[in-house]
């Protein structure tokens, strides 16, 4: 048995001497193998005799289960810290930055924003929007707009104009580069039946540089055509769009009649504000801040676009994207907006998926 | 138009407070664009007694003055003017007080050792005039200590309004007066004007030299001689008015003149009648006449103009300009007086054409009341008459008032159904009346009325126009908002068409690729068009702001290449920008295309620029573009089944790195890639620069399906598994041309290729290079024995090297 004891103790601290899973196998091998000293052992039971491989099969089997034993033991500590040095030696240092996700740098135009965020208000009060050429002919620009040739209003709009038509057959017309929305209420009347409830945004042109004009700016404007639509209608329209465009629970809105050749009535309007440094808040203040005109549309019109006065009506507003772009987001300056100046978009752009809506609000 | 409150009242009677009418005028639609109190600014000046003036002791030029200022205590102040002396009273400011002539504030000093506690002030440095020879002289009489602007009544307040072109009637106090009293603030005052006798003929007549059908050119004139008048300057009244309303005063024939035009929006001319030779013709202008107008400027002349001509030529641009050479002067002794109606287009134009703008053209242009022109005639001969004496003449007329008599059949219940506001019967026909417009009929029918319309409201034509003047003067502010009904009484259904999202989603799918909008300029050069497929006449503009912005762009790319480049020289040279917006390919309004384009400069790759820990980014490069361009396709839901890239692009693009993207031979959508050296060359940009334009209006609509549902997902049972092929090809043989035969060799068990290796180099022979493509097979039945694997590995290589020449790599 001495024997036994001392195989036991020297396996058991070859076992614990094992420093890798490799030796840790071969101390295995070197007693459980096939030629190993255990299995040499049970080997010699066979020659036994009944009495003596009872007592000695226990004791050698009990060595062997226990050298087992041993071994898973010593094997998962082996493969613990083998897998610690693993992973010590994969650190990382994850302080390092990253590259800024693509979506993270690109930017969406504020111009751009803001026709979307025009387009989530008047889409869920049911109206479409209606689109027209930047190029467009004096008749639809002016004259069926109710602008008299030569008349000063016409002048005040300080067109661009292309030479004259010369292919032959021609009339010699004009064309001209829109100097506001408007023609494309000439094009929605003449090519749908009322009711009409349509917004149109687009580029717009005139020939006027200087701090706060630039040759092109952009416009949004309104239109309804039914047999009700009034005054109350049109100013209701406007409050309900600037409480919701400037995300304000009130605004005090006040229409000075005005004249447009379009409209009678005409009105201007200017909305309630506080200035206060470069900042103007919305819904409070001592301030009055002209935004927008507007008015009925006048019966020439309307006869002029195939709508008989008598029978329907209707109302039309315009505004200035660019201005009510700098009025909710504080740019100071027009001209930035068509410079490409990347630090300027970066800083007043938005990110790709801030996108308006009234659900989620207009801006984030 | 300019006015100040005494003005107005001399046609208002009323008892409102400045507030109250600056309010008013802008609720009725004469907005007030600022109101300027002189007053406010000299509030500090005082009256002052100057007790004693006596030499400085330590400068000659000095005075040491002890002057009551009113307060008991007099006060010591140091005077350089020339005219200080004991016993006189002048005015007085005390330290602290604002100078507005000198813009400084007054403090207190010590000059040349003698104390000064204040200042005694000059006209020019109370800016009442240029005078700074000495200090203001008061009469005997002016109260010591009283506020100057009071004892001077220079509390005046001046009002500007911003009026707006439909409103001719108001170019004269005496329309904005009747506007005030129709809006319940006062009373306007009637002055009659009686018509002065004259005691003999005119020596000059008048006459309207024009063809039938320029008749309405010069419809009348009115024309008087005043003889024996003495002009000088004009009553300082008078010149306080002219002054406070920015104008200068020349002398009293002039001054009556300017201010009729103010007081009743009545332009007149006078002449001088001594300079006048023979009668006044009035007629076209000669082409190439000349006149030396008042401005001091000579004005060469079309037809198109109408001038006052005698026989020495022309005296005057009618309704626009006097002539230098019949003007008044100090010498006058005879003048003539005009008072003429002018056809309102044709002054706007001809003013327009020489660039002149007046008084006279400000209102001549707008229309002028027809009714007025005679009654201003007989205005401003009793003013000549009050100021300068002499002795009229009768007045000489050509032409008739034009007949502008328009009467509108007029429901009155048009005004609650255009602006919903109810408003009664007799307030609706008081403010008519009150505005001057006549009301008949209303005895017989309760609803419709007749509305005459006063001869200076040109602009009132319709129902509209009289709904308006209701509304005005009751006030919009009364309309209460409504709810507009909405059309369908539920949920709001979409309204974007197919281009309008698309535009849309571009613009997001092309930011979250890391670029950034630009919105740049829809005009570009003439160069620049030509250089990218434009530049045809019909798209360069007559009138260009500039000569870089002379052309209607054919292409977003040249924008965004120079805006790239500002970038650049600001720093920034990896920039990655786009814009999604309208080009031009032709005048009509179908050749307005909606097109998005993108460009990405130096190491501006979609992964991110520049340098890194992580990697170095490289050059940006046709595949960056590509890359793009294939997102935002993605994006925007088309179909790309049948997109085909073929290499070779525009012409601004680098002839061998630069594909076309087209759906069929017919139908190209747009091209991407890095640029053409000349095109740089020709912007003076920069690179590597790579981009690509695609037309949105061109791309294919998404097939329609009838239900929302998705197809049925079909997963198969067996395990998918690659192939590799390498083929060796010629080198211009395309990859695209190499996987669109392997799809083709078979199509129901293909489910992806791709492409992992392209190699040229050793082992390659010259001219030919290895493309390595991993196909996926997708089992659907049964998973495939070897020998199926095989057989369709061989179809693949056969149909690849049928389409391309290709072998395998041995």
């Amino acid at each position: 048995m001495s024997d036994l004891l001392s195989l036991e103790s020297s396996t058991l601290a070859d076992i614990a001497g094992a420093a890798d899973e490799a030796q840790l196998e071969a101390v295995r091998v070197a007693a459980l193998g096939k030629k190993g000293s255990i299995s040499a052992l049970l080997a010699t039971l066979g020659k036994m005799s009944p009495d003596e491989r009872k007592t000695a099969g226990a004791a050698i089997n009990a060595l062997k289960d226990k050298v087992g034993e041993a071994l898973n033991a010593r094997r998962t500590i082996l493969k613990d810290a083998a897998l610690e040095v693993r992973l010590a030696s994969e650190t990382v240092d994850v302080t390092l930055p990253v590259r800024d996700a693509p979506s993270e740098t690109g930017r969406i135009h504020p111009i751009s924003q803001v026709m979307d965020e025009l387009t989530a208000i008047f889409a869920d009060m049911g109206f479409s929007i209606a689109e027209g050429p930047d190029i467009e002919s004096d008749d639809y620009n002016f004259t069926k707009l109710n602008f008299p040739a030569g008349h000063p209003a016409r002048e005040m709009h300080d067109t661009f104009f292309f030479q004259p038509d010369a292919q032959p057959g021609s009339l010699g017309e004009r064309k001209l580069l829109r100097t506001h929305t408007s023609p494309v209420q000439v094009r929605t009347m003449l090519s749908s039946k009322p009711p009409i409830r349509v917004i149109c945004p687009g580029r717009t042109y005139r020939c006027d540089s200087d701090q706060t004009h630039t040759p092109m700016f952009h416009q949004v404007e309104g239109l309804v055509i039914d047999q009700g639509a009034h005054l109350g209608h049109l100013k209701w329209v406007l409050e309900e769009f600037c409480k919701a465009f400037f995300e304000v629970p009130n605004v005090k809105m006040r229409f000075r009649p005005s004249f447009f050749p379009f409209t009678e009535p005409s009105m201007e309007v200017d909305i309630q504000c506080r200035r206060s440094g470069g900042e103007i808040r919305f819904g409070e203040g001592e301030d009055w801040l002209e935004i927008l005109g507007c008015g009925m549309v006048h019966p020439n019109v309307l006869r002029n676009c195939g709508v008989d006065p008598d029978v329907y009506q209707g109302f039309a507003w315009g505004m200035g994207i660019d201005r009510i772009a700098m009025l909710k987001y504080g740019m100071p300056d027009l001209r930035p907006f068509f410079e490409g100046d990347v630090r300027w978009l970066s800083h007043y752009g938005f990110k790709p998926l801030d996108m308006p809506s009234l659900a989620g609000g207009l801006s984030a | 138009m300019k006015f100040t409150l005494s003005w107005l009242k001399d046609h208002l009677e009323t008892e409102a407070a400045l507030d109250e009418i600056v309010e008013t005028l802008t609720r009725i639609g004469l907005e007030v664009e600022y109101v300027v109190d002189p007053a406010q600014k000299l509030k500090d000046f005082t009256v002052a007694y100057v007790i004693e003036a006596k030499q400085h002791p330590n400068a000659d030029r000095l005075r040491v003055c002890m002057v009551d200022i009113g307060s008991g205590t007099p006060v010591q102040v140091v005077c350089g003017a020339p005219n200080a002396r004991t016993g006189m009273k002048s005015v007085f400011s005390a330290p602290g007080t604002y100078i507005p002539g000198k813009d400084m504030t007054l403090g207190k000093g010590v000059i040349r050792g003698v104390e000064s506690n204040g200042m005694l002030c000059s006209a020019a440095e109370l800016q009442l005039s240029d005078d700074h020879d000495g200090i203001i002289d008061l009469p005997g009489d002016a109260p010591v200590g009283a506020r100057y602007v009071d004892y001077a009544a220079l509390s005046d307040p001046m009002i500007e309004i911003n009026l707006t072109p439909n409103r001719p009637d108001a170019t004269g106090v005496h329309g904005i007066a009747r506007d005030l009293a129709a809006a319940g603030l006062g009373t306007l005052k009637d002055h009659a004007i009686k018509p002065a006798e004259g005691s003999f003929a005119c020596p000059v007549d008048v006459k309207l030299d024009f063809a039938t059908e320029d008749k309405h050119l010069a419809p009348l004139f009115a024309l008087r001689l005043v003889r024996g008048v003495r002009n000088g300057p004009s009553p300082d009244w008078m010149q306080k008015r002219l002054k406070s309303i920015g104008l200068r005063p020349i002398n009293a024939l002039v001054d009556i003149t300017n201010y009729v035009t103010f007081d009743r929006g009545r332009p007149l001319h006078v002449f001088d009648a001594k300079k006048v030779s023979g009668d006044l013709v009035v007629r076209r202008a000669r082409d190439g006449e000349q006149v030396l107008a008042l401005d001091g400027k000579t004005y060469t002349l079309k037809p198109e103009t109408v001038v006052i001509a005698d026989n020495n030529g022309v005296e005057s641009i009618a309704g626009i300009m006097g002539g230098e050479h019949s003007g008044c002067d100090e010498a006058t002794t005879d003048v003539l007086i005009e008072s003429a109606l002018w056809d309102p287009m044709n002054i706007a134009r001809s003013g327009r054409d020489l660039g002149v703008v007046t008084d006279a053209r400000y209102r001549f242009e707008r229309g002028v009341d027809p009714a007025f022109c005679i009654p201003g005639a007989e205005l401003a001969t009793h003013l000549v008459i009050e100021l300068c004496g002499g002795e009229p003449s009768q007045l000489v007329v050509a032409g008739e008032q034009p007949r502008s008599e328009t009467a509108i059949d007029f429901p009155l219940s048009e005004v609650q159904r255009l602006t919903g506001l109810t408003l009664e019967t007799s307030d609706m026909v008081r403010t008519l009346e009150k505005l001057g417009f006549g009301v008949l009929g209303q005895a017989t029918n309760a609803d419709r009325v007749i509305v005459n319309v006063p001869s200076w409201r040109p602009d009132v034509e319709g129902k509209a126009d009289i709904a308006e003047e209701i509304v005005r003067i009751a006030g919009v502010d009364s309309v209460m908002s409504t709810p507009l009904p909405r059309l369908d009484a539920a949920v709001a259904r979409p309204i974007l068409t197919l281009l309008q999202k698309r535009t849309r989603l571009a613009r997001r799918a092309l930011a979250a690729q890391g670029l950034v909008e630009a919105v740049t300029w829809s005009f570009v050069s003439k160069e620049q068009a030509q250089g990218f497929g434009g530049g045809q006449p019909e798209l360069a503009l007559a009138n260009p702001i500039a000569a870089d912005l002379s052309d209607m762009r054919p292409s977003l790319l040249p924008g965004l290449l120079k805006a790239a480049q500002r970038n650049a020289d600001r720093g920034l040279g990896d920039v990655a920008m786009f814009e999604v917006g309208q080009v031009f390919k032709g005048a009509g309004e179908k050749d307005q295309r909606i097109t998005a384009a993108a460009i990405r400069r130096g190491t501006a790759k979609p992964q991110g620029a520049g340098r890194h820990w992580s990697g170095r980014a490289g050059a940006v490069d046709v595949f960056d573009a590509k890359s793009d361009a294939m997102a935002m396709l993605a994006a925007l839901g088309v179909p790309l089944g049948g997109l085909h890239v073929v290499a070779g692009g525009a012409a601004f693009l680098h002839p061998g790195r630069s594909g076309t993207m087209q759906f069929g031979p017919k139908n190209v959508i747009g091209w991407f890639g890095e640029f053409h050296p000349r095109t740089l060359e020709m912007l003076d940009v920069e690179g590597p620069l790579c981009g690509f334009e695609i037309v949105l209006d061109d791309l294919p609509a998404p097939r329609a399906k009838p239900t929302k549902v998705k197809g049925k997902l079909e997963l198969s049972e067996f395990m998918p598994l690659e192939r590799d092929f390498a083929f060796v090809v010629d080198h211009s043989v395309a990859a695209a041309e190499i996987l669109r035969a392997v799809q083709s060799a078979e199509r129901s068990m293909i489910a992806a290729v791709n492409v992992f290796d392209v190699y040229e180099g050793a082992g390659i022979p010259q001219g030919k290079k290895s493309v390595g493509v991993a196909v996926t097979l997708q089992p659907r039945e049964k998973t495939l024995t070897d020998v199926e694997i095989e057989q369709i590995a061989g179809r693949i290589v056969a149909e690849v090297t049928k389409k391309t020449g290709a072998s395998l790599r041995g």
